[in-house]
């Protein structure tokens, strides 16, 4: 195929910080399209900090931080993730075939972090305008102070849903063990609908937007009340 | 931070490799806890009434057949000493009260790490890769083991804050995490007559959980309860004759795998101490959920 430049990279060969440096510097100038990663064996920071449109496929189960502060690229684990897959990732795309442990897209400003399996505790801590899609369930704490970005649930949530929630917007399609402070349930508009079925589409999850419920902050911690005794 | 490992060998014809398959977990393991590393080893239990303590001496030469000639001479019993640098497994049927008092009176360097008739312990500090092979532990045989490497954050660098930390007989813990309520855990088991040997959070987890059994309680049963009682984070993996048994906290603070085949269950704080077993790409792997208890029996 015309344009396409692959390489291919095994973990059990070479040091990950080679491959991490020749990705940042460079892969680009020599016209690099497509990036394969063998044997992660759940190493740590797997491409962090790509900065360019390359394909990333990772054959396998990586460790903590894969994808972090992730442009442009998109990245595919062909596994399950440590904590803080596509942490403050910026643009792009990083798919997770597999599960996603702890923090998964935490504090991300952009692109879409797509999880097949389940997402653990604080999926989407601190999310700051990216979108998260979880093909199945995500732990307690999930969306905890999410400022900006939409966070797409197709099976169940554990506690405290969207704490202290900022504009992120939730939308659940199971159930969800407990709501966070000032987290709340309310109607679907078109605009949710919508956006709904283009995060589904993105992840080519088929489920029904009606099927999703639309979580978001009550602003009611908002503004400090200093008579309302620590009751909200 | 600190790291943990676990495995339990299901199918008996690979109990001869139990070591050599723990060796790269536990080393692997080592950037989590570069300060100090130990495991407990449970092979099949001795015939009753023989147990076995695990013995350590620490940077002190001992002269283990002298002390083997003397235990001799002070009880009638026959002794089994195997020793090896500063650490032995004497295996008796002499009194335990009066063999450790007599120890502690004729052998002031020799500390007794465990007791029990299924448990061996070998604890100490330096690099996890160092102490494995200071104690050979690729050669290790037996049923299942669990396996620490530390990164003190509570309480000294020395051999004994190091874990596994073990209570009464058959029975250890290792822990990733911290305890905020340790001292208050203390001050409970103390006036039961339950003794310290360290100001390490994670020893007051590792007797309460024991001093719960001898109540009556199931392990599982007193962790249950530990959610009431110990405060703060933790990933404990605690060991008994008869099982391994995992939990996390409800906040999942600290990280924990589990990789389970026909052959073995195999638990680490990251995948990456997985990664070379036989058979993982086959393997259910899973992170425990929080506050669930999850045990497997030999």
């Amino acid at each position: 195929m015309a344009g396409v430049k692959a390489v291919e990279f095994d973990l059990a060969q070479v040091p990950l910080r080679e491959v991490n440096r020749y990705l940042h510097r460079d892969a680009q100038a020599e016209g690099v399209t497509h990036v394969r990663i063998s044997n992660p064996d759940g190493a740590h920071s797997i491409v962090c900090g790509l900065a360019h449109p390359f394909d990333v496929e990772i054959d396998g189960h990586v460790g903590y931080y894969v994808g972090g502060m992730n442009q442009r690229a998109n990245i595919t684990v062909r596994g399950n993730a440590g904590p803080g897959a596509g942490e403050n990732m910026m643009s792009g795309t990083i798919r997770i075939e597999g599960f996603a442990s702890t923090g998964a897209g935490a504090s991300a400003h952009g692109g879409c972090l797509i999880v097949q399996g389940d997402a653990s505790l604080r999926c989407g801590i601190s999310l700051k305008g990216g979108d998260i899609v979880v093909g199945g369930s995500v732990g307690s704490f999930s969306a905890f102070m999410a400022q900006a970005g939409r966070i797409v649930i197709c099976e169940d949530a554990s506690d405290a849903l969207g704490d202290s929630l900022y504009e992120a917007v939730i939308y659940l399609r199971g159930k969800v063990r407990s709501l966070g402070a000032d987290a709340q349930f309310e109607p679907m508009r078109p605009a949710d609908f919508k956006a709904v079925a283009e995060l589904l589409g993105v992840a080519g999850f088929k489920h029904e937007p009606r099927d999703f419920r639309r979580i978001a902050s009550a602003k009611s911690l908002y503004h400090w009340n200093a008579d309302s005794n620590q009751e909200y | 931070m600190c790291g943990i490992v676990g495995l339990l060998i299901k199918n008996p014809a690979c109990r001869d490799r139990l070591g050599e398959l723990m060796v790269p977990m536990l080393v692997g393991m080592s950037s989590r806890g570069p300060d100090s590393a130990g495991l407990a080893v449970f092979s099949e239990p001795l015939p009753s009434p023989q147990y076995k303590l695990s013995l350590y001496s620490g940077s002190a030469a001992v002269d283990w057949s002298r002390l083997l000639d003397q235990l001799a001479a002070a009880f009638e019993h026959q002794h089994h000493l195997s020793a090896s640098a500063n650490h032995a497994v004497l295996t008796t049927v002499a009194d335990l009260h009066a063999l450790v008092k007599w120890l502690g009176a004729n052998a002031p360097s020799v500390h007794v790490l465990s007791v029990g008739r299924s448990i061996d312990l070998y604890k100490d500090t330096g690099p996890p890769a160092e102490i494995a092979e200071r104690y050979a532990f690729d050669r290790l045989r037996g049923t299942h083991l669990i396996g620490h490497t530390r990164m003190a954050t509570e309480s000294a660098v020395t051999p004994a804050h190091a874990h596994p930390f073990t209570a009464g007989h058959d029975f250890c813990l290792v822990h990733n995490g911290s305890l905020s309520n340790p001292h208050l855990v203390r001050r409970k088991l103390e006036p039961l007559g339950i003794r310290f040997v360290t100001d390490n959070d994670t020893e007051a987890a590792c007797r309460y959980f024991e001093w719960r059994m001898r109540e009556g309680d199931s392990l599982v049963t007193a962790v249950q309860r530990g959610f009431e009682e110990l405060d703060g984070f933790f990933t404990f993996l605690m060991g008994t004759d008869e099982e391994i048994l995992i939990v996390r906290d409800p906040f999942a603070c600290k990280p924990a795998m589990v990789a389970e085949t026909d052959d073995y269950v195999a638990i680490a704080s990251e995948f990456r101490s997985l990664a070379h077993l036989p058979g993982i790409r086959h393997a259910a792997v899973f992170e425990p959920k929080p506050a669930e208890v999850y045990s497997w029996r030999v």
